[in-house]
């Protein structure tokens, strides 16, 4: 989760419409907020709680405020400001000129200094969206990660018990493959999960036991592939152990389960597996299931309703 | 949650010997090595962990000659599985 302002740079700015006006020397410094500041206070000199650590942006208001600022009283205030240590850089937006002392202070201080060609409410919105995604917590996971009617789905389970069998098995029926073996997750706001492949760079290869590593995009074509999902539901997999060993497998299905992802909890199904069974049914009908329960539908609560309303009738 | 953590994991880092890193076959070899082992096995390189019984993951820690992988065993056979990959490591993987 590290970003440096030259790696925000080199990703962003020509979306964003960057120049790199001055502190060139300061591309190593680290952004580490998602939220951005204006420093309109900071500027008037009170830097009581100042959010040094976040990307300044200088508006209008604020050039126009520099700009009435005599060098004295403005070197005072840019020293105060400099003296913190963990400024990431200081993008002006709308095109604006920047003052001969912001861009002094900014080479000498070694803290990067760009000129955005977008209006500030453009930027900021744009450049929040950026870091959100990129600076978003995240793990890698063990699985397979399909979408399958419409619903993004990760597959768990131990090497061998037959994800990727199953992930084969739903492409054939027109669902879609995003990534095999090594996921990354990232939560977002809202308890939101993105699962991508963690090595998309390496493109859509799945190995499957006996046969080796094949391209899914090739074999199935392009359009049954895709790089990201948000994941709905988590899948597991497990080898069933015969009848007599205790199991806690869902019968009735009115307890929701659910997986703690990064701190977001996802619905949870884990799958008995033995030889015969047809993993990619259960898994569709998993899915659909899972869909009925977000528009409020729940099979099991109302089967048990029904179940309730005849027993009451019957004791009368 | 696909992996879980037990208390006593055998732990050890290891150097990527061969010329060609973890390319196909020297990936293979250390899966299959794995595999014969009820233990769990982890190889980790720059913090991403991958299961060391898929040649998947292996091979996409992109391990080239000279690279630094920890590898984390946990299970009823721990130490023989432990033992299996050290010999891989040792072996060179039968190359250069």
């Amino acid at each position: 989760m590290v970003l440096t302002v030259g790696e925000f740079v080199q990703a962003q700015g020509q979306y964003l419409h960057l120049k790199l006006l001055a502190g060139g020397g300061g591309l190593k410094r680290r952004i580490s907020a998602m939220e951005v500041n204006r420093p309109g206070l900071a500027l008037m000199g009170h830097l009581e709680r100042f959010r040094a650590e976040r990307i300044q942006v200088i508006g209008r208001g604020e050039e126009s405020f520099l700009r009435k600022l005599n060098h004295g009283a403005g070197g005072q205030i840019f020293r105060k400001i400099f003296g913190f240590r963990r400024l990431p850089c200081f993008v002006v937006t709308s095109n604006l000129a920047p003052s001969r002392l912001l861009l002094d202070f900014c080479e000498r201080h070694k803290v990067p200094l760009f000129q955005s060609a977008l209006e500030t409410e453009e930027f900021v919105g744009e450049l929040h969206s950026y870091l959100e995604s990129r600076l978003a917590p995240f793990r890698y996971f063990h699985g397979v990660l399909v979408e399958v009617y419409g619903l993004g789905v990760l597959i768990c389970g131990k090497s061998g018990v037959g994800k990727s069998e199953c992930a084969l098995e739903l492409l054939k029926r027109g669902h879609f493959f995003i990534g095999d073996d090594l996921i990354k997750i990232k939560r977002l706001p809202g308890e939101i999960l993105i699962g991508e492949a963690a090595r998309e760079d390496f493109g859509s290869y799945m190995e499957v036991r006996g046969l080796g590593v094949i391209n899914v995009a090739s074999l199935f074509g392009i359009g049954s592939v895709m790089d990201s999902t948000r994941i709905e539901l988590v899948v597991t997999f497990e080898i069933w152990q015969g009848p007599r060993v205790k199991s806690n497998y869902e019968r009735v299905g009115l307890t929701e389960r659910t997986k703690k992802i990064l701190g977001a909890a996802v619905p949870h199904v884990t799958f008995p597996v033995f030889p015969g069974r047809n993993l990619a049914i259960l898994l569709e009908v998993a899915s659909l299931n899972q869909r009925l329960k977000n528009k409020g539908v729940y099979s099991a609560i109302e089967f048990e309703k029904k179940i309730l309303e005849k027993t009451a009738g019957a004791k009368k | 949650m696909c992996s879980s953590r037990g208390v006593g994991v055998l732990q050890k880092r290891f150097i990527v010997p061969n010329k060609m890193g973890l390319h196909a076959r020297s990936a293979a070899m250390l899966v299959q090595a794995a595999g014969r082992f009820a233990s769990e096995v982890r190889f980790s390189k720059d913090g991403i962990e991958v299961n060391g019984k898929s040649v998947m993951g292996v091979m996409m820690l992109a391990a080239g000659c000279g690279s630094e992988l920890e590898i984390r065993i946990w299970g009823p056979d721990e130490a023989k599985a432990m033992e299996a990959v050290q010999r891989i490591f040792d072996q060179k993987f039968l190359e250069d």
